[in-house]
């Protein structure tokens, strides 16, 4: 199996990272269409049911990239990037972490407030812990609404900085990632 | 001593003696119309949970979806003399819907639905009430939910009234009625057969 090395990132690391980057994007598109589909559209409770059980997955996925990610050399910054990118880089990859596993918590408790568990596919339930504080699905909601809409702004910058690199600096930032 | 000035001294006690009782009485009578002994002010029970708001809707015309509200408080003047004179009033905290499912009352507190952000409370102020004999009377009055006030009427029954074994005093009803949705402007999302709701209420009253 190849590692990740100071100088380049695994393919395992690759497949993770754009991988996530399409479940996240999928999970906020589906999350914002499933809440404007009416009673009797047959997707109104089918698509809720894949948004949560993807959403559940991708929790996994991203356990799996962290523990990766601890176990192994982290690729070096580019000598070419300034003190401030490198920085800025490294907060905001941390935050995107926090936030993607602060997004399914979120989730998770706007559905098991009542002591229903979450159906991943039909193919095993995430148990409810109950209620934990008031009012408990209303403010979850409005936290997973909120912090996903933080996540995908800060995805976006992430994205629109690896295009500077690629574009404007002409650095191999973004190729690292391919 | 003159007869003639005797007698009228004699009389006139006997006819303010009379009319004293006759006043008496008329003002006792009065009163009992105006404020009739036995009618007493009630604080319904919510506090002991021996009352309820319960709410019924059509899934999908194939079966009744149940659920209530669980915060509510209210007073009434009941009088089983004087039925007519009652008044009941009830305020209800609309946020506190429970179908006994967490995701779907989050969609019923939405704006979708009861919009309780902007519509926190419900009232019921009664403007009549007809007794029509053996327990059962009309409550008519004014339902205020999301933000519009429309008269409906309740068909109650009075279940029982007398000494509870604690020292108190207590009368109960139930009543049903149906609301319209779209009588207090609550889009209608959940299909044909699921434009009305049918309300079952129970009330506890405790004399004051």
């Amino acid at each position: 199996m190849q590692y990740d090395s100071p100088h380049s990132y695994s393919r395992f690391s690759k497949i993770i990272h754009w991988l996530s980057a399409l479940v996240i994007l999928t999970l906020f598109g589906a999350g914002l269409w499933m809440v404007e589909l009416s009673y009797y559209d047959a997707g109104y409770q089918l698509i809720p049911h894949y948004h949560k059980s993807v959403g559940i997955m991708l929790a996994g996925l991203i356990i799996i990239r962290v523990a990766w990610r601890i176990r192994n050399t982290k690729p070096l910054a580019l000598t070419s990037h300034s003190t401030l990118e490198k920085t800025l880089s490294g907060i905001a990859q941390i935050l995107l972490y926090f936030l993607i596993f602060s997004v399914v918590i979120a989730g998770y408790l706007i559905s098991t407030e009542d002591g229903r568990g979450i159906d991943v596919f039909n193919w095993f339930t995430i148990p409810s812990l109950g209620k934990l504080f008031n009012n408990q699905a209303d403010i979850a909601g409005n936290l997973h609404r909120w912090l996903a809409y933080t996540l995908i702004a800060l995805a976006s910058l992430h994205g629109i900085a690896a295009l500077k690199h690629h574009f404007y600096d002409k650095d191999e930032t973004l190729k690292r990632m391919l | 001593m003159k007869p003639s000035t005797m007698k009228p001294t004699t009389m006139r006690p006997t006819i303010m003696k009379r009319t004293i009782q006759q006043l008496l009485m008329a003002t006792a009578l009065t009163a009992a119309a105006v404020f009739p002994v036995s009618a007493a002010d009630y604080i319904i029970d919510t506090k002991g949970a021996h009352a309820s708001i319960n709410f019924k809707i059509q899934h999908l015309g194939y079966s009744w979806l149940t659920g209530r509200f669980n915060d509510f408080s209210g007073t009434f003047n009941y009088d089983k003399d004087n039925v007519a004179a009652s008044k009941i009033n009830v305020t209800i905290d609309t946020s506190s819907i429970d179908s006994n499912h967490a995701e779907r009352d989050k969609h019923l507190r939405s704006d979708d639905f009861l919009d309780t952000s902007t519509f926190g409370s419900a009232t019921f102020v009664s403007t009549q009430v007809v007794d029509k004999g053996n327990g059962q009377l009309t409550i008519t009055g004014d339902l205020t939910l999301h933000g519009v006030t429309s008269a409906i009427s309740i068909d109650a029954e009075k279940i029982g009234e007398g000494k509870d074994p604690w020292g108190g005093y207590r009368v109960g009803f139930a009543g049903t009625t149906s609301i319209g949705l779209k009588d207090f402007g609550i889009p209608e999302r959940l299909g044909p057969a699921s434009t009305e709701v049918l309300l079952e209420l129970h009330v506890e009253g405790i004399r004051q």
